[in-house]
């Protein structure tokens, strides 16, 4: 059956360090943040951090970047941009998936909770192991394929209209929200390939210069892999680009029925 | 532990070249069903419930057994369709999978079978 809970070795203890704000403190926000270490025997927890926020940058990440530098040094996460175009502070952030980089403190009512994408194995602290989710995003073929050998002289044309086309699913950074969003995904991401890579795939069906179209789709058609998809949406409420995931799993869809007759 | 690599892992056994049937018949069965359930409500609101007579009267009316008929089946296969995406979400152990997935198209069928029995004595017994 599929996991409607944690495994025993996995659930949250609720009774993990709690780190208060330094005296003089003007403007205290409390942050609850997942904490698991491989190299410790035990069950994750969640360790509470009372963060100033009188000297401390606006968004989730600059309070994260905070804490490993002036209270914890030992709290792990990624990121690198911090600006929205890398997608390494993917996190779940108040219940959503998102990015740190780009949600403001603000934006949050009460105390801030932040746990890893869920549903992936956790490496350490608030880093997700994504091995399978690149392996989904290579296994469908995420370059040009084409019959047709370049002009010897000049780029692949293509018109002004057709890029357009790509434009919107080409600014898919990969930061695993959408997937990591989508109960279809945690149930069965052995054989579902989720919204990131469906959005990628997408992304080659409908450019004009690729010429496998038809191999893409035939890969694409099965009831596991694309039809796993029942339009919860979730991946397109989560996405941090704005990006619609939802709808290009639909249109792939149309387009494999638009092929039977 | 598996050595498989991960890309190989997801790529598993390759695509099974179908779904898309399943996908179209649950759409248009559902867009049937709208104008059947429609016209079965409709239908039902007009009639004197209380009335045994006049019920059995109705069903075995002109057009009435073929669009009932059309609308237990419809809405059996619609059925049967959605209940096995449930199956397949959540039941990963291959053979209860198998054994519900049949057990799925069987118990429908028999319903589907039983009311289309029921549809066609109510519309017989007026040539009886």
């Amino acid at each position: 059956m599929a996991n409607f809970r944690l495994p025993d070795n996995s659930r949250v203890r609720r009774d993990g360090k709690v780190y208060k704000a330094p005296a003089g403190a003007k403007k205290v926000r409390t942050f609850r943040i997942y904490r698991f270490d491989p190299d410790v025997p035990g069950n994750p927890r969640l360790d509470t951090y009372e963060v100033d926020m009188a000297s401390c940058g606006p968004m989730v990440l600059d309070a994260l970047i905070k804490i490993k530098n002036e209270i914890d040094s030992t709290l792990t996460f990624r990121r690198s941009c911090r600006e929205g175009i890398c997608g390494s502070c993917a996190m779940n952030i108040d219940g959503l998936n998102t990015l740190a980089c780009t949600k403001a403190c603000s934006d949050i009512s009460g105390d801030v909770a932040i746990y890893p994408l869920p549903h992936m194995p956790v490496v350490k602290d608030l880093v997700p192991d994504l091995t399978q989710f690149y392996a989904q995003y290579a296994s469908v073929k995420p370059w040009l394929q084409t019959r047709t050998p370049a002009p010897a002289d000049r780029e692949r044309l293509q018109s002004k209209a057709d890029q357009e086309k790509i434009d919107r699913p080409s600014a898919c950074i990969l930061c695993a929200c959408c997937s990591t969003a989508c109960p279809s995904y945690w149930w069965n991401s052995d054989r579902y390939l989720g919204p990131a890579a469906l959005l990628a795939a997408y992304r080659w069906i409908i450019d004009s210069r690729d010429e496998a179209t038809g191999e893409r789709l035939d890969a694409l058609e099965d009831p596991f892999k694309l039809y796993r998809c029942h339009t919860i949406m979730n991946c397109t409420e989560a996405c941090p680009k704005d990006l619609n995931p939802a709808k290009t799993i639909a249109e792939i869809k149309k387009l494999i029925a638009d092929r039977q007759h | 532990m598996s050595l498989r690599t991960p890309l190989g892992r997801v790529l598993g056994l390759g695509s099974a070249h179908e779904g898309v049937h399943h996908w179209v018949v649950q759409r248009v069965s559902a867009v049937a069903l709208i104008v059947l359930t429609l016209w079965f409500v409709l239908s039902l609101v007009r009639l004197p419930l209380g009335d045994h007579a006049q019920v059995i009267a109705w069903m075995a009316e002109g057009i009435h057994p073929v669009l009932l008929a059309l609308l237990v089946l419809t809405a059996a296969w619609h059925s049967k369709l959605g209940v096995q995406v449930v199956i397949e979400d959540y039941v990963h152990q291959r053979h209860a999978k198998m054994a519900l997935l049949i057990v799925n198209t069987f118990a429908h069928v028999l319903v589907a079978a039983t009311a289309v029995l029921a549809v066609l004595r109510v519309a017989l017994r007026s040539f009886a």
